[in-house]
């Protein structure tokens, strides 16, 4: 990246766009496909955009530290509102666009939100439905006109008329943008984002320019990005990653963020735009492998015995490759023959023929996942990281990724593990606050200005931190040995049958586990059995699928068994829901984390039976349509013993 | 909220009997449309609801009775003449072309409205290739309006029922017609993708003010959706006017749930 003219020209958000408008004015900041066509506007475009938008802004009375909300799916419009907001002083506020009006409204109240800016009619039907509860709202404006020519309220605007004003605002005082942009130091708060509630309400975590540009700085750095890299911007904007990834990197190092047609476009966008970088939770990899396997199995016989036979090869020697480990001449062949046929073929299907390294979070991932796409050459790697550490704690460096690491501390972060095996961290891109919560800040930063992580984990030889667990989550069986329950249910998890998985077992004689099915990948094993099945609970409840789970389950506890401490903790007893676990039922939460304690409380009979040595349980579940309406499911679940493996003692 | 003005009476039917050899199928019916209404026709199995809208773009030729649209009189037309009328129609049986792709489909609508002749087809020159942009344009935006862009390149065939019929919505949206009839737009679909068909419904009409002719079977939806109703019986016309007053109309009651003898 080029030398800034002075030291605080590149310390602001608002300060690198307008130097990236001037530097790089005529290259491409955004894209995003309408009509089946892809719209580009480039920095110094997006520049011009942003003025408008923080002029009109400012024409609305929007002042220095309110606070906007910003709700929907990522669009070009929503980020330039983003850096139009910073211009003025004040703090961005993404929500998650999925969520339903009431999760909504304890965001909204906290952050004590009088300016929305939203995606469209759906967003802003929700935003109206709360408006009793908050009147403060003063100001909603939205960016897809569609459907909203009789909503003639008049607090309610067209984005379009909002620029305009603003434009003409910006002729009147030419200088009020910049004399505003030159207000801001780098200590301000650059966007509040939400934590997710897994433990109790939402935060607002408060994140400096200063944390962000750390964060973004160290981690093109570390990966050697430049201004021509691509990304696809397609995770929800409230998430942290999706604000490292698609907003402060890409203003830091000049590249370019794509936005998706439509949320179910995602992959055909993703082949068009082949990314050169590229972020993912390891759900979508999964889905994608799930996606290759099942097509394959399809394929012909010459084109099946093909690609089993070359991605031996990559199993064998793929990795190593990547890694530039020595690597036997005949291998390195045949990997370059099996590149040709199969995996070149393969990433560009994909769309990741262009990436030079992606990156995945936000939960364990698979072994054999993993590895699957580092064996055919994608330089996949994992990083640890939390909202209140701007996603940026630990990254896998080139050439020594292991797959049950997170890799090591990134470049300006001191990690250190306390007494209780709680991972503790210090640096620049630490939060400034949790917002008007004094006492939680206070709570999550000790006195040494190290932020609790609240994860519990340690450090191997090669100083590679492990995160074994959520520290409170770690319990104790009754006998006394350590229970890691996410570590379990992740370990079930990497079957791709798996769906979900919650287990219990903290103060119990043993371990028990409710399990969700995948049903498009179960679905399919039935199919090719010729199982017939009417739905999800139909599926799930059948002898042969409960045999397949068992299967997998055994598997966990049999490499369990040799995990030392954790050898008490193989699952006993198992059933499968009648219902896939849903963030409308609160049973996730919208980053799709299983509630344990909600869920151990709602299906409390379950559980009981589960401990109780019942075969079989009756169960009535409420469940929640996408449209507020409710309606109740029913059934009869079976539960089954699973055969655990000794646990042999070692003599102290 | 509607914005929308209902205007003149823009179809009007008079007496209208359709006879198949013996059997009758729609005997000395009259009931008319207005502009940028949403005009039901319900009734029970075989009461000849498909066959009014047959009558209406001209599949069948009634024995017997006046038709009126636009002040014209019409007198005998083929299917063809009333599409290029402004008239535009989805089928009870989805009637797609299933080895063809959305977009192609979708495309076809448009096909009333080329004006290069087939040979600047083929080869694609002069006109077409200017024309084709065009088209493509008009279409991309009815995919939009249908939020379908995700299976723009997948075959028919392989879609899920309740997605083929908002693809056969769109090819007929892609005609931008004055009038739309709807064989049965929400047969076999479940709640979610019924109210996202009522929805698109609704949107047509309010924001191209598109009349719209639909048959259906869900009562509740036809009551929550129409301005007006119309009830046939046994091919003859037993109700006819707003959803309350059908509701309350005791021979629509007899017809739907019976009588007691």
């Amino acid at each position: 990246m080029p030398e800034m003219a002075s030291s605080r020209a590149g310390d602001t958000f608002p300060r690198l766009l307008f130097y990236h408008g001037q530097v790089r004015g005529d290259k491409t900041a955004m894209r995003e496909k309408h009509l089946g066509i892809w719209q580009s506007w480039t920095w110094s475009e997006v520049a011009e955009q942003v003025r408008a938008l923080a002029c009109g802004l400012a024409g609305m009375g929007f002042k220095r530290g309110d606070n906007l909300a910003i709700i929907g799916d990522n669009r070009p419009r929503l980020y330039m509102t983003m850096a139009a907001v910073q211009c003025l002083g004040g703090v961005p506020v993404p929500l998650y666009q999925d969520a339903v009006a009431n999760e909504m409204l304890f965001v909204l109240q906290d952050a004590g939100i009088r300016f929305a800016l939203v995606e469209d009619q759906e967003q802003v039907d929700k935003l109206l439905e709360l408006k009793g509860q908050m009147p403060e709202l003063e100001h909603l404006v939205y960016d897809d006109p569609r459907g909203m020519r009789h909503y003639n309220q008049p607090f309610i605007h067209d984005v379009e008329a909002l620029m305009a004003m603003g434009r003409i605002h910006n002729q009147n005082h030419p200088d009020f943008l910049d004399g505003e942009v030159a207000l801001g130091t780098c200590d301000d708060v650059s966007v509040m984002l939400y934590t997710s509630g897994t433990t109790g309400k939402p935060k607002g975590v408060c994140l400096t320019h200063k944390a962000f540009i750390s964060a973004a700085r160290g981690g093109i750095a570390f990966d050697g990005l430049t201004a021509n890299e691509d990304i696809l911007s397609y995770l929800p904007m409230a998430w942290v990653g999706d604000h490292l990834f698609s907003f402060a990197q890409a203003m830091v190092a000049g590249f370019a963020i794509n936005c998706p047609e439509s949320g179910e476009t995602v992959m055909t966008d993703l082949r068009e735009i082949g990314p050169t970088y590229y972020f993912a939770p390891p759900r979508v990899f999964e889905n994608l492998l799930t996606q290759v396997m099942i097509r394959m199995e399809d394929a012909s016989a010459i084109k099946q015995k093909m690609f089993h036979f070359f991605m031996a090869v990559a199993r064998r020697s793929g990795a190593e490759i990547l890694d530039g480990k020595p690597v036997a001449f005949s291998d390195r062949l045949l990997y370059l023959l099996g590149n040709f046929f199969v995996f070149g073929p393969l990433k560009n299907v994909l769309g990741l023929s262009r990436v030079r390294v992606a990156y995945t979070a936000g939960a364990a991932i698979g072994p054999d996942l993993f590895r699957f796409y580092r064996s055919i050459g994608i330089n996949l790697k994992q990083l640890y990281g939390q909202t209140e550490t701007c996603a940026y704690v630990c990254l896998q460096p080139d050439g020594q990724v292991k797959f049950d690491s997170v890799g090591k501390p990134a470049p300006g972060v001191e990690v250190k593990i306390a007494d209780n095996g709680e991972i503790l961290v210090k640096g620049p891109m630490l939060l400034k606050e949790y917002y008007k919560r004094p006492e939680a800040t206070a709570e999550s930063i000790n006195a040494d200005g190290y932020f609790m992580t609240g994860d519990a984990g340690l450090f191997d030889d090669e100083g590679h931190l492990k995160i074994i667990d959520r520290a409170k989550d770690v319990g104790k069986l009754s006998n006394g040995a350590m229970y890691a329950p996410n570590y379990i249910e992740n370990k079930l998890k990497f079957f791709q049958y798996i769906k979900e998985a919650v287990v219990f077992g903290d103060r119990r004689d043993m371990v028990c586990a409710f399990i969700n099915i995948d049903i498009g990948a179960v679905g399919n094993w039935a199919e090719r059995r010729g199982i017939a099945y009417s739905g999800y609970a139909d599926l799930a409840s059948r002898q042969e699928v409960y045999g397949l789970i068992q299967e997998c389950i055994e598997q966990v506890n049999a490499g369990l068994v040799g995990e030392g401490m954790l050898a008490d903790s193989q699952i006993h007893r198992f059933l499968i829901l009648h219902k896939e676990l849903d963030p409308d039922d609160d049973e996730l939460t919208r980053t799709r984390k299983v509630r344990r304690s909600f869920v151990a409380e709602k299906y409390a009979v379950l559980v009981d039976a589960l401990y109780s040595g019942k075969t079989s349980q009756f169960i009535e579940t409420q469940v929640r349509f996408e449209d507020g309406r409710t309606g109740k499911v029913a059934a009869d679940l079976q539960i089954r013993d699973v055969k655990t493996y000794p646990v042999v003692r070692h003599a102290a | 909220m509607s914005g929308r003005k209902i205007g003149e009476v823009i179809l009007d039917l008079q007496n209208i009997s359709l006879r198949f050899g013996g059997v009758k199928a729609l005997t000395n019916i009259s009931f008319d449309v207005r502009e940028h209404e949403v005009r039901a026709i319900i009734g029970p199995n075989g009461a000849g609801k498909s066959s009014m809208l047959n009558v209406i773009n001209g599949v069948y030729h009634p024995q017997e009775g006046r038709i009126n649209f636009r002040g014209e009189e019409r007198r005998k037309m083929e299917p063809h003449m009333a599409a290029m009328q402004g008239i535009a129609r989805t089928f009870q049986n989805i009637a797609l072309f299933k080895g063809m792709t959305v977009l192609d489909n979708v495309m076809t609508g448009r096909i009333t409205k080329m004006k290069a002749n087939f040979l600047e087809q083929a080869i694609r020159i002069g006109r077409a290739g200017r024309e084709e942009v065009e088209h493509r344009k008009k279409v991309e935006e009815v995919i939009d309006f249908l939020e379908i862009q995700h299976i723009r390149k997948t075959p028919v065939g392989r879609l899920p029922y309740g997605l083929q019929k908002r693809v056969e919505l769109a090819r007929a949206l892609a005609a931008e017609p004055s009038m739309l009839l709807l064989d049965e737009p929400m047969a076999g679909m479940n709640v979610e993708e019924k109210q996202d068909m009522c929805r698109f419904i609704l949107d047509v009409n309010d924001q191209f003010g598109t009349t719209i002719v639909l048959i259906e079977h869900d009562m509740g939806v036809v009551m929550d959706i129409s301005d007006r109703v119309v009830v046939l019986d046994y091919g003859k016309k037993i109700g006819d006017g707003t959803p309350d007053e059908v509701r309350n109309n005791q021979e629509v009651i007899a017809a739907y749930l019976g009588v007691a003898h």
